[in-house]
């Protein structure tokens, strides 16, 4: 069977450099089925050893400091609401009222129709993280389930991209993919990156969420990954923090292992972000610790690494108040939301 | 043939488990004679931080349970003390070095005073809060609420405190509801472990008593100024280094927790040691108009 829609295959570009022209399923089977596959225990062994690293007190700053950069500050609830939205918007831009050298996270995280919200509360703030200002990720494509016809998931990012997002978080269908239909899974990434094209012909970030906890091997993880990388994913994201398990250490270096292999083949550098579960400062340092070691320090900036949490900040709010008043802190003294 | 003795590891109690100090210290405990009786550990800052976490965790259920409920739980740790009876005895004997009728007399107060405070728990707040007569169809009444965690020194006196002392300072705290971060007598801690052993197979949810072995002079300052810690009750500190408790009270003073200073001995059993650790809730609500 040949893929359909071959206009669409435009940011296939990858795949077409990677498999030649000829960009049939078949050739995207062979490619993906030809992985090797993944030693779980030495992954597993790897993960855990990368974790037993001792932190001293100046990189743990400058760790605590890495993590407010890189986290996309998110609320995805169904009760979500405008004034929450701006509530998340004014504690990215001013993450600890008491201390004003705190750095500005990455991006705030919201539902589709919240983005219009989210721009006008950032007003003049909004914009690229490496500057020091927020952008907006919206997640798009039916999210969390993905259950829904192309045609609505299209019709999703378009708007959030209308809207005024620069990052769209989508979900693969992992019913088609499970079920071995990697091309239908190939296309749909293909398509969304197409939507999510401005009017100015730049696109808006495209995050491919896996929903590891979803995929039952390390195996279908490392394929999704080159699946998603090869459709033209700019970054690769562990899951939608809705499914148990969510976000693990194992599977994220399995997936920076993958951009490794990716940045060695290609010279291109794909972002990273895991999300969900990740609660406390020193998992999250666990997690720089394994970017830096597996694909390298470079991966730490916002346009190639972030972690999407909710609760996380306030942890690392509270340790760098003790780092910088020598007492600890409670939760009283950072925001609930 | 002679058996080969099994000493007990003294670990520290934190949240309901029984680890080892973070740090990986210990400290040898000895009798008052210079004799080896075990090792115990020296519990870091670290430790002080993960019970103050636990505690937190543990105090809205525990504050959230009935008083009369709370008064039943702490009735049962006296009478599971009473089981335990000959082996608070012998700890005692061993480490602060007093005869076995020392020993025993002090482990009946300890028994009898948890006693008079699982009373106390339901009926404290007939004494401590009030309707108050206002000028309009409304209720106002002024009940007390749990403070929230409290850190507690408890008495370092080498005789007669070890197990007398630690009580005397736990149980004023929990039976309002609130949790307790508490340093046990450093010369004599093992009573103090036995005691939490207590706790772990009451009814007491982990984390509402958390026991802390080592030096108060180390982990004090780190309670005091933490500032998810709501209370201190300082009985123990009078042993510190002269006039270390005065800064504590200053650097608890940053983030406003009551400060109960210290004492001689092991804290008499009395009613202001309830309500030192709680605040006055007053509210008001309409009458009926019927």
């Amino acid at each position: 069977m040949t893929i359909e829609h071959p206009v669409a295959l435009a940011p296939a570009d990858r795949a077409v450099r990677l498999l030649g022209s000829d960009l049939t399923e078949k050739a995207l089977r062979l490619h993906l089925e030809g992985l090797s596959g993944v030693d779980a225990v030495g992954l597993e062994a790897r993960a855990a050893g990368l974790s037993t690293r001792s932190i001293k007190a100046s990189s743990k700053a400058w760790a605590l400091d890495t993590i407010i950069r890189t986290c996309d500050l998110t609320t995805l609830e169904g009760a979500d609401t405008p004034g929450k939205v701006r509530s998340l918007v004014a504690k990215a831009v001013t993450p600890d009222a008491t201390d004003p050298s705190t750095p500005r996270v990455a991006a705030v995280c919201v539902y589709g129709d919240m983005v219009p919200y989210a721009v006008e509360a950032l007003g003049a703030l909004h914009g690229d993280p490496e500057l020091g200002l927020v952008s907006i990720a919206a997640v798009a494509t039916a999210f969390p389930s993905g259950r829904a016809s192309l045609a609505i998931k299209l019709a999703d990012t378009r708007e959030a991209v209308a809207a005024g997002a620069d990052e769209i978080d989508m979900v693969i269908d992992r019913g088609a993919f499970l079920s071995g239909r990697f091309g239908l899974v190939f296309d749909q990434i293909v398509a969304v990156k197409e939507a999510c094209r401005r009017a100015d012909g730049s696109f808006a970030q495209l995050k491919v969420i896996l929903e590891t906890g979803e995929l039952a091997t390390y195996d279908n993880v490392r394929r999704a990954s080159w699946l998603a990388i090869l459709a033209g994913a700019d970054f690769i994201k562990t899951s939608t923090g809705k499914v148990s398990p969510a976000a693990t250490l194992p599977v994220t270096l399995l997936m920076l292992e993958v951009i490794r292999d990716w940045h060695r083949l290609t010279g291109e550098r794909v972002g990273m972000k895991p999300a969900g579960g990740i609660r406390a400062s020193k998992d999250a340092v666990r997690y720089l610790v394994t970017v830096a070691e597996t694909v390298g320090e470079e991966w730490l900036t916002p346009h190639l690494w972030r972690f999407g949490a909710s609760s996380l900040v306030n942890d690392v709010l509270l340790q760098r108040q003790k780092l910088r008043t020598g007492h600890y802190s409670g939760p009283d003294y950072v925001t609930v939301d | 043939m002679s058996r080969l003795s099994v000493p007990k590891t003294y670990k520290l109690a934190i949240g309901g488990a029984f680890p080892r100090s973070e740090s990986g210290r210990t400290y040898v405990v000895t009798a008052p004679s210079g004799e080896f009786i075990a090792n115990a550990s020296l519990a870091s800052r670290k430790d002080a931080r993960d019970a103050v976490v636990a505690a937190r965790g543990a105090q809205p259920k525990w504050a959230g349970a009935t008083a009369y409920n709370r008064g039943q739980v702490l009735y049962r740790i006296a009478e599971l003390l009473e089981g335990r009876r000959a082996q608070f005895v012998d700890e005692i004997v061993q480490s602060e070095g007093v005869t076995a009728t020392a020993a025993g007399a002090q482990v009946d107060a300890t028994i009898d005073l948890w006693v008079w405070y699982a009373g106390w728990a339901d009926k404290y707040a007939q004494l401590a809060g009030n309707g108050n007569p206002v000028s309009g169809p409304y209720f106002n009444l002024s009940v007390p609420d749990a403070t929230g965690v409290v850190a507690a020194i408890a008495p370092q006196d080498s005789t007669g405190v070890s197990l007398l002392g630690l009580a005397a300072v736990v149980a004023p705290i929990v039976l309002s509801g609130n949790t307790v971060v508490v340093v046990a007598n450093e010369a004599a801690p093992l009573s103090a472990i036995s005691l939490a052993e207590v706790l772990a197979t009451s009814d007491v949810p982990g984390g509402v008593v958390n026991v802390l072995t080592g030096s108060p002079a180390e982990l004090a300052p780190w309670l005091a100024s933490h500032a998810d810690v709501n209370a201190l009750d300082l009985a123990g500190a009078g042993s510190l280094a002269d006039g270390a408790w005065v800064d504590l009270q200053i650097s608890a003073a940053e983030t406003l927790k009551r400060v109960l200073p210290p004492v001689e001995g092991a804290p008499a059993p009395s009613l202001e040691r309830i309500t030192a650790f709680v605040e006055t809730k007053t509210v008001w609500h309409t009458k009926a108009m019927l």
